[in-house]
């Protein structure tokens, strides 16, 4: 296993189950500022809890989640660890945003609303800033003749630009990907990473991506982690964990899927 | 018909319009605090909501007319008729249309909230940006299935005798003697003041829907419509 440079995200002895199915099992790992990370592994395995807990849209049952030495889940209060305020939540969570596999536009805000409504109303940006902002950003996914369009307007493909614009207006040091080309054509879903490819490129954002699209992986990513019944079983470079997988269950998994494709 | 009894049937006619406006705007602010209260996070809250939309929901308007204007003086209170009137219609509308509010809301789809929750919204924030916006629109169709009830349960204030266009029907009747004729005049008049508030509904519902960038087809019988 490779080591991390720097803890900017760490998880420590996080445990998740729903029901008797253990998602994740007594899990630690840390992502260095600026570390772009993809998450593979079957389905099922434990992938997407891990962004959906960073995006506090599911509790951790134990351990911590720590971000640039803040606990996402806990106050210190003295020495002690006490469960979070909604305040101190809030305040962990505004350094981090996420795209998902099914865009999530607001269907009642249209395009350049739909990427100026958070920096105006929670960053408390002024409008015409935002906006000129939220312009640039929508001409950079190739969507900037879009602006007053609807969201059902688009195709898949545009709207899940259009998402991406909207998470980058933000201004996260931590950007979560989940499945973002899941539930597009394989042309359409070219586009849109390049247009990831373009921002990793361009950008110093910490990601955390779970996809199955392991080529863009191998491009993006400084290093892969293979999950397997909610524990990471392999850590190493994209070169290393594609090339030369060390464990089994990794080197079935990786010509399952690249079969596929 | 002399002037003198058209002068009831106006008189009636606008108190008939008056206790279904107000009967649905004062219904509508019950409806959407029981049935937000009904998704909140404090168990006590969801409690009185849950308790008021199954009490209300169960009494007869008729019942509760009567409560209204011959029990609460008891305590000291008189009400004015025309409101207690209001009152009544608007608690009993406002129980029913509490769960069109409640079953809206729920039908928001959950990615609306997590991306609401991604961009750090606060819950406030949620409700009022991304949530209401959308249910709205579900919640206008069975809205004007309510708002038609409504109307129809104006019809029951007659018997405390507030001059609604049942009342002053009744009164035609006895002055006239013309019984089918004033009958059927009334069940006429009901028919046409409910198709002019489903047109001002439809209207509503195109408006709302054009908001989130869909069309609801237009003319008041519309389209066909497709199941998605």
């Amino acid at each position: 296993m490779t080591t991390t440079n720097g803890e900017f995200i760490t998880f420590d002895g996080v445990h998740k189950s729903f029901g008797k199915n253990v998602v994740l099992d007594d899990l630690s790992f840390s992502v260095g500022a600026g570390e772009r990370v993809t998450l593979i592994g079957p389905s099922g395995s434990g992938k997407t809890t891990i962004l959906r807990m960073l995006m506090t849209l599911t509790r951790p049952d134990r351990g911590t989640i720590g971000v640039d030495g803040d606990y996402l889940y806990h106050e210190k209060r003295g020495e002690a660890l006490v469960p979070a305020s909604d305040a101190h939540i809030r305040k962990v969570r505004s350094r981090i945003t996420m795209v998902f596999q099914h865009f999530n536009l607001f269907p009642n805000m249209k395009v350049l609303r739909n990427v100026t409504e958070a920096p105006i109303h929670v960053l408390g940006k002024p409008k015409d800033e935002a906006e000129a902002r939220g312009r640039e950003l929508l001409e950079m996914v190739g969507l900037g003749d879009k602006l007053d369009a609807h969201p059902s307007q688009l195709s898949g493909g545009q709207q899940q630009r259009v998402a991406i614009a909207r998470a980058l207006a933000v201004d996260p040091d931590v950007l979560l990907l989940d499945e973002v080309t899941s539930a597009l054509d394989p042309e359409i879903a070219a586009e849109v990473l390049d247009v990831l490819r373009d921002i990793a490129k361009t950008t110093d954002v910490t990601m955390l991506l779970v996809t199955h699209a392991m080529k863009f992986a191998r491009d993006v990513s400084h290093r892969v982690l293979m999950f397997n019944e909610g524990r990471i079983i392999e850590d190493a470079s994209p070169e290393q964990l594609f090339n030369e997988p060390e464990h089994e269950r990794t080197k079935s998994f990786l010509r399952s899927v690249l079969d596929e494709t | 018909m002399s002037s003198g009894l058209m002068s009831y049937v106006w008189e009636g006619l606008g108190n008939t319009l008056l206790l279904t406006v107000f009967g649905a705007l004062l219904g509508l602010v019950f409806a959407f605090i029981a049935g937000l209260a009904r998704s909140s996070e404090r168990k006590w809250v969801r409690g009185i909501a849950m308790v008021y939309t199954e009490v209300f929901r169960g009494f007869p308007s008729l019942v509760l007319l009567f409560a209204l204007i011959f029990i609460v003086p008891t305590f000291g209170y008189q009400l004015n008729p025309l409101f207690a009137g209001i009152l009544a219609l608007a608690l009993n509308i406002g129980a029913y249309a509490a769960e069109v509010v409640r079953g809206a809301v729920k039908a928001v789809p959950p990615g609306q909230i997590e991306a609401a929750i991604a961009l750090n919204f606060t819950p406030l924030q949620r409700l009022r940006k991304v949530i209401l916006p959308q249910a709205v629109v579900a919640m206008i169709p069975p809205f004007t299935n309510n708002l038609i009830e409504l109307l129809k349960a104006t019809s029951l204030v007659s018997l405390v005798y507030i001059s609604d266009l049942t009342f002053s029907a009744q009164l035609i009747r006895a002055s006239t003697g013309e019984t089918a004729l004033v009958f059927f005049g009334l069940l006429v008049g009901y028919g046409v003041i409910a198709l002019f508030f489903t047109a001002i509904m439809k209207l509503l519902e195109r408006m709302a829907a054009r908001a989130l960038g869909r069309t609801v087809p237009s003319g008041f019988f519309g389209r066909k419509e497709v199941a998605a």
